[in-house]
C-alpha cells in the first residue's frame, strides 16, 4: 500500500488517503473472499496481520459516525432492541450497526471473526460476546488481568503470554493454514517501530508553544488504531514529526489563530459529537490541549520476536493500571507536557474512565497543586453533554489557572 | 398443615437474612473472625479454612450520602450501597475484605476501598477455558491465602482447605436439593421465604447452615404438595431483594420456582471438583462455572440455560431483575429477549434499585405481566 502515499505529501494528506483506503480495502477483501476481523482498539493486531486477516476497528468506526453526528439513529436502534442506554456508546452503536449495516460514515464489512483484548475495559468481554453470538463467528480473546498491585506482575504477563498459543491455534483453525511466523516477526518489527514513531510525533506536544493541539492529534489516532501493523502508518508519523519540528523551530503554536496561554491535560475520551465545540471553547480562552493519555496508550514497546515483552506491553496499558499507576501516568504527562490545568471528562459511556476520577483528581491536586475541572459528556451519545455546562467549567478552570 | 419444626428453621434463617448486621456481631462475639467478600464471587473456602467466617457484601437499602463523593450517579446500585457502607464504618467489624474484578466497576472498586480493614483485590481470569487460566487463578488464590494468613495470623493448611471444600460442596448440594424441592411448595416457600433462606447462607458458618437447610428439605418432603393456582416464574439477575419487592410477587400469586441470580443459584450451581491440590481445585471451579453473565462465554449459555430451566420447572415465565446500571447484565438482556420470544416464554424485566423504596411501577408491571400470561 506504500505506493498510495509518498514523501511529497503532507502528513495530513497521507492520513486522509490511508483512512479512506483502509475501509475500502476491507470491503474489497470481503468481496474477494478474504477474512475480515473486528477488533478492539488495543489488541495485538500482530496476529491478524500475520495471517492476512483484514482487521477493522468498531471503536474507530463509531468515532467516525459520532463525529459526523450519525450516532443517534444507531443508539436509538440499539435501545429499541433492548440495550440499556447505560451501556458504552461505542458498543451500542456498533451492535446496532451489526444489524442495520448502514451509517453516515464509511460502511464497514461484517466480520468473519471477532477479536478483543480487555486491557482497556471489561465492557469488551460482553460486547464481543454479543457480536460472536449474534453473528455466529469465532471470538478470539486475549484476557489481560487488571493490575491490582502497583507493579505489572510476572503472573499477569505469563498468563497473557500463554494465551498467545491459543490465539495462534484459533487462527490456524479459522484459516486452515499454518501460522505464518515469518510474517508475524516482520509485522512485529513494523508495529514496534510505529509505536515509537507515534509516541515521538505526539509527544512534540511537550514543546512550548506546542506545535500540535490535542484535537488535531485525535485525527491521527485513526492510523495508530487501525494500521499499527502497516509501514505507511510510521511513514505518516515520521512526516508529522518533521512538520511539527519545523513549527517548533519557528515557534509556531498548534492553536490555529490563537495564542497558547494555558496548557491543559485532557483526561478521558473526546466528546466526538461535540468535538468542535469542546475545541473552540478552549481555543477562545487560549487553552491548548497538550497532555493526554493517548501518546502512551499506543506506545507498545517490545523487542520483535520476544513474546514475553509483547505480552508485557499489552498488559501495561494505562487503563489497566492500579490507581497508583494511573496517578503516576498522569503526573508524568502533566510534568512532561508542562500542563497548567486538567479537564476531566466524566464520560457517561465509560465506567473505566470515570470511577477512579475522584481519587486521581484528589491526588493530582495534592501532589502538583494543579487546578482541575470536570464536565459531563459522552464519547458518542450527544444527549449526555451540555454546551453551557462545559463553557462554565472551562471558564472556571481558566480563572483558576490565571490565579496560579 | 402445621409443621413447627419447619417454621422454626425458617424463622431462624429469616431472622439472620433480615438482620445481617446483628448476625455478624453475634458471630464476632462468639470469637470468630469475619472476612468480607464483595459480590459476586470469591473463594470463600480459603476464608473458611483460615477459621474465619466469610461474609457476603451485597449492599442493601441505604440512603446515599458519602458515596456520592466517590462515585458518579451512574455506578451500579449495589456498589453505591456498598460504598456508602465502606465510608460509614458499616464493615469495620471485618478483618479483611476480598474484592473480585469481573466488571469495570469492580476493577475500580478494588482500588478504592474506604473501609478500615485491609482490602484484597483479585482477578478471575476471563479466558476461562484454558489451562493457563486455572494456573493464573490458582496464583491469585495463593496470594489471597498468603495475605489472609498474615492478616489473621494463622496457617491455612492444605488439609484445612480440603475440609473447607468438603463443607462447601456438601452445602451446595443441600441448597440445590432445597431449591428443587421448594418449587413444589410455593404456599410455604414464598418468594420472600425462599430468598431469606438462601440469603442467610452469606452470614453463617456453612456447617450450621447446611444442617438447617437439610432440615427444611426434610420437613418439606413430609408434606403433600398442594395445587398452585397462581403463576410460576424463573428469576434471573444479580439480586432480587428486598422483601418489600418480593411481597409484590406474593400479592399477585407469583411463585419463584427457580432462579439464576448471582446472589442465589449462581453461588451453589458449581461444585469444586478435585483437581490436583485444594487451591487448584478451587481455581478449576471458575472454569466449570457456566451460564453466567460475569464469566466470559461467547456462546451465551446463560440464554439457553434460562429457557431450559423454565421448561424443567414448568415456569410460566421469566423475570429479569436488572440491577440498575449493571452493564454486564444489561448486555445480556437483548439476547435473552430474542431467545424467550423464539421459545414462546413470557419475559418481564424489572429494575433493582437499592436506593429506592417505592415499588409502584414494579407492581404495575408485575400485575400486567401476570394478566398477560392468563
Ligand atoms: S469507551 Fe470505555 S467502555 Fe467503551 S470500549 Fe472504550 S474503554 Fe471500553
Ligand atoms: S456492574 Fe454489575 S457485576 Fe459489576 S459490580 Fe455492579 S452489579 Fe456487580
Amino acid at each position: 500500500m506504500l505506493d498510495v502515499i509518498n514523501d511529497s505529501m503532507t502528513s495530513k494528506e497521507m492520513l486522509d488517503i490511508l483512512v479512506a483506503k483502509n475501509m475500502e480495502d476491507a470491503r474489497q477483501a470481503k468481496k474477494n473472499g478474504g477474512l475480515v476481523c473486528w477488533s478492539s482498539s488495543i489488541a495485538p493486531c500482530e496476529f491478524m496481520e500475520a495471517m492476512d486477516i483484514y482487521t477493522v476497528y468498531p471503536e474507530n468506526h463509531v468515532v467516525g459516525i459520532a463525529a459526523r453526528k450519525g450516532a443517534p439513529e444507531l443508539l436509538e436502534y440499539a435501545e429499541r432492541k433492548g440495550y440499556n442506554n447505560d451501556i458504552c456508546g461505542y458498543a451500542r452503536a456498533n451492535l446496532a450497526y451489526m444489524d442495520v449495516q448502514h451509517c453516515v460514515s464509511e460502511e464497514m464489512p461484517l466480520p468473519d471473526v471477532v477479536f478483543f483484548c480487555n486491557n482497556i475495559c471489561e465492557t469488551l468481554v460482553k460486547w464481543y460476546e454479543n457480536l460472536a453470538k449474534e453473528l455466529n463467528v469465532p471470538c478470539i480473546c486475549i484476557d489481560v488481568p487488571f493490575n491490582q498491585g502497583d507493579t505489572v506482575t510476572e503472573e499477569n504477563i505469563r498468563y497473557v503470554e500463554a494465551q498467545f498459543k491459543q490465539v495462534i491455534a484459533q487462527l490456524e483453525d479459522l484459516t486452515g493454514r499454518p501460522f505464518n511466523y515469518e510474517k508475524f516477526y516482520e509485522v512485529q518489527k513494523i508495529a514496534a517501530q510505529n509505536a515509537n514513531d507515534w509516541y515521538d510525533a505526539t509527544m512534540m506536544c511537550a514543546a512550548t508553544p506546542s506545535p500540535l493541539n490535542g484535537f488535531n492529534m485525535f485525527n491521527y489516532m485513526a492510523l495508530i488504531v487501525c494500521m499499527r501493523g502497516r509501514e505507511e502508518c510510521g511513514v505518516t508519523f515520521r512526516k508529522l514529526k518533521q512538520e511539527l519540528q519545523e513549527m517548533v523551530d519557528k515557534g509556531e503554536s498548534g492553536l490555529k489563530g490563537a495564542e497558547e496561554k494555558y496548557r491543559i491535560m485532557w483526561d478521558g475520551i473526546a466528546c466526538w459529537p461535540y468535538l468542535s465545540h469542546t475545541y473552540k471553547v478552549l481555543k477562545n480562552l487560549g487553552c491548548n490541549m497538550v497532555g493526554s493519555t493517548y501518546p502512551s496508550a499506543w506506545a507498545l514497546r517490545y523487542t520483535p520476536g520476544n513474546m514475553y515483552e509483547l505480552a508485557k506491553a499489552y498488559t501495561s496499558m494505562g487503563n489497566n493500571l492500579s490507581l497508583k499507576g494511573q496517578i503516576d501516568l498522569r503526573e508524568n504527562i502533566i510534568k512532561e507536557t508542562k500542563c497548567d490545568g486538567v479537564v476531566m471528562h466524566m464520560n457517561r459511556s465509560c465506567k473505566m474512565c470515570d470511577f477512579l476520577q475522584y481519587e486521581v483528581g484528589q491526588k493530582l491536586q495534592e501532589d502538583l497543586n494543579i487546578p482541575i475541572t470536570t464536565f459531563d459528556g459522552d464519547q458518542a451519545d450527544p444527549r449526555n453533554y451540555s454546551k453551557a455546562q462545559y463553557e462554565t467549567r472551562i471558564e472556571a478552570l481558566v480563572e483558576m489557572m490565571a490565579d496560579r | 398443615m402445621e409443621n413447627t419444626k419447619l417454621d422454626q428453621y425458617i424463622k431462624q434463617l429469616a431472622e439472620i437474612a433480615d438482620a445481617p448486621g446483628k448476625a455478624c456481631y453475634d458471630l464476632k462475639a462468639s470469637g470468630k473472625n469475619l472476612v468480607g467478600w464483595v459480590a459476586p464471587y470469591a473463594p470463600e473456602e480459603i476464608v473458611y479454612a483460615a477459621g474465619a467466617i466469610p461474609v457476603g457484601l451485597w449492599g442493601g437499602q441505604v440512603e446515599l450520602k458519602k458515596a456520592r463523593t466517590y462515585l458518579p450517579p451512574f455506578a451500579c446500585s449495589i456498589m453505591q450501597s456498598i460504598m456508602e457502607g465502606e465510608a460509614t464504618g458499616v464493615y469495620d467489624i471485618l478483618s479483611a475484605v476480598l474484592i473480585p474484578a469481573p466488571c469495570d466497576t469492580l476493577k475500580c472498586f478494588g482500588q478504592k476501598w474506604k473501609g478500615s480493614c485491609p482490602a484484597i483485590p483479585f482477578v478471575h481470569p476471563q479466558n476461562r477455558k484454558l489451562d493457563c487460566a486455572v494456573d493464573f487463578l490458582a496464583g491469585q488464590y495463593e496470594m489471597i491465602r498468603k495475605k489472609l494468613e498474615e492478616i489473621l495470623s494463622v496457617e491455612i493448611t492444605d488439609e484445612a482447605l480440603a475440609d473447607a471444600i468438603a463443607v462447601y460442596n456438601d452445602c451446595r448440594y443441600a441448597v440445590r436439593e432445597f431449591t428443587e424441592v421448594a418449587a413444589d411448595y410455593p404456599q410455604i416457600i414464598t418468594p420472600t421465604v425462599r430468598h431469606q433462606i438462601l440469603k442467610a447462607a452469606m452470614f453463617m458458618d456453612k456447617k450450621d447452615y447446611t444442617v438447617i437447610i437439610k432440615g427444611i428439605t426434610h420437613e418439606l418432603r413430609k408434606m403433600k404438595p398442594q395445587e398452585w393456582g397462581g403463576k410460576k416464574v424463573i428469576v434471573t439477575g444479580i439480586t432480587l431483594e428486598p422483601t418489600d419487592l418480593l411481597q409484590i410477587f406474593e400479592e399477585f400469586s407469583v411463585a419463584v420456582v427457580g432462579d439464576d441470580l448471582a446472589q442465589e443459584s449462581r453461588q451453589f450451581r458449581t461444585d469444586v471438583v478435585y483437581y490436583g491440590s485444594p487451591i487448584r481445585s478451587l481455581a478449576k471451579q471458575w472454569q466449570n462455572h457456566r451460564a453466567c453473565s460475569l464469566a466470559f462465554d461467547p456462546y451465551k449459555e446463560r440464554v439457553s440455560y434460562l429457557s431450559r430451566l423454565a421448561r424443567a420447572t414448568k415456569a410460566d415465565g421469566v423475570i429479569i431483575a436488572l440491577m440498575k446500571f449493571c452493564d454486564p447484565e444489561e448486555y445480556d438482556v437483548p439476547i435473552i429477549m430474542e431467545e424467550m420470544e423464539k421459545e414462546g416464554i413470557p419475559l418481564l424485566t424489572i429494575e433493582i434499585d437499592q436506593q429506592s423504596n417505592s415499588y409502584e411501577q414494579i407492581k404495575t408491571r408485575i400485575q400486567s405481566f401476570v394478566e398477560s400470561m392468563e
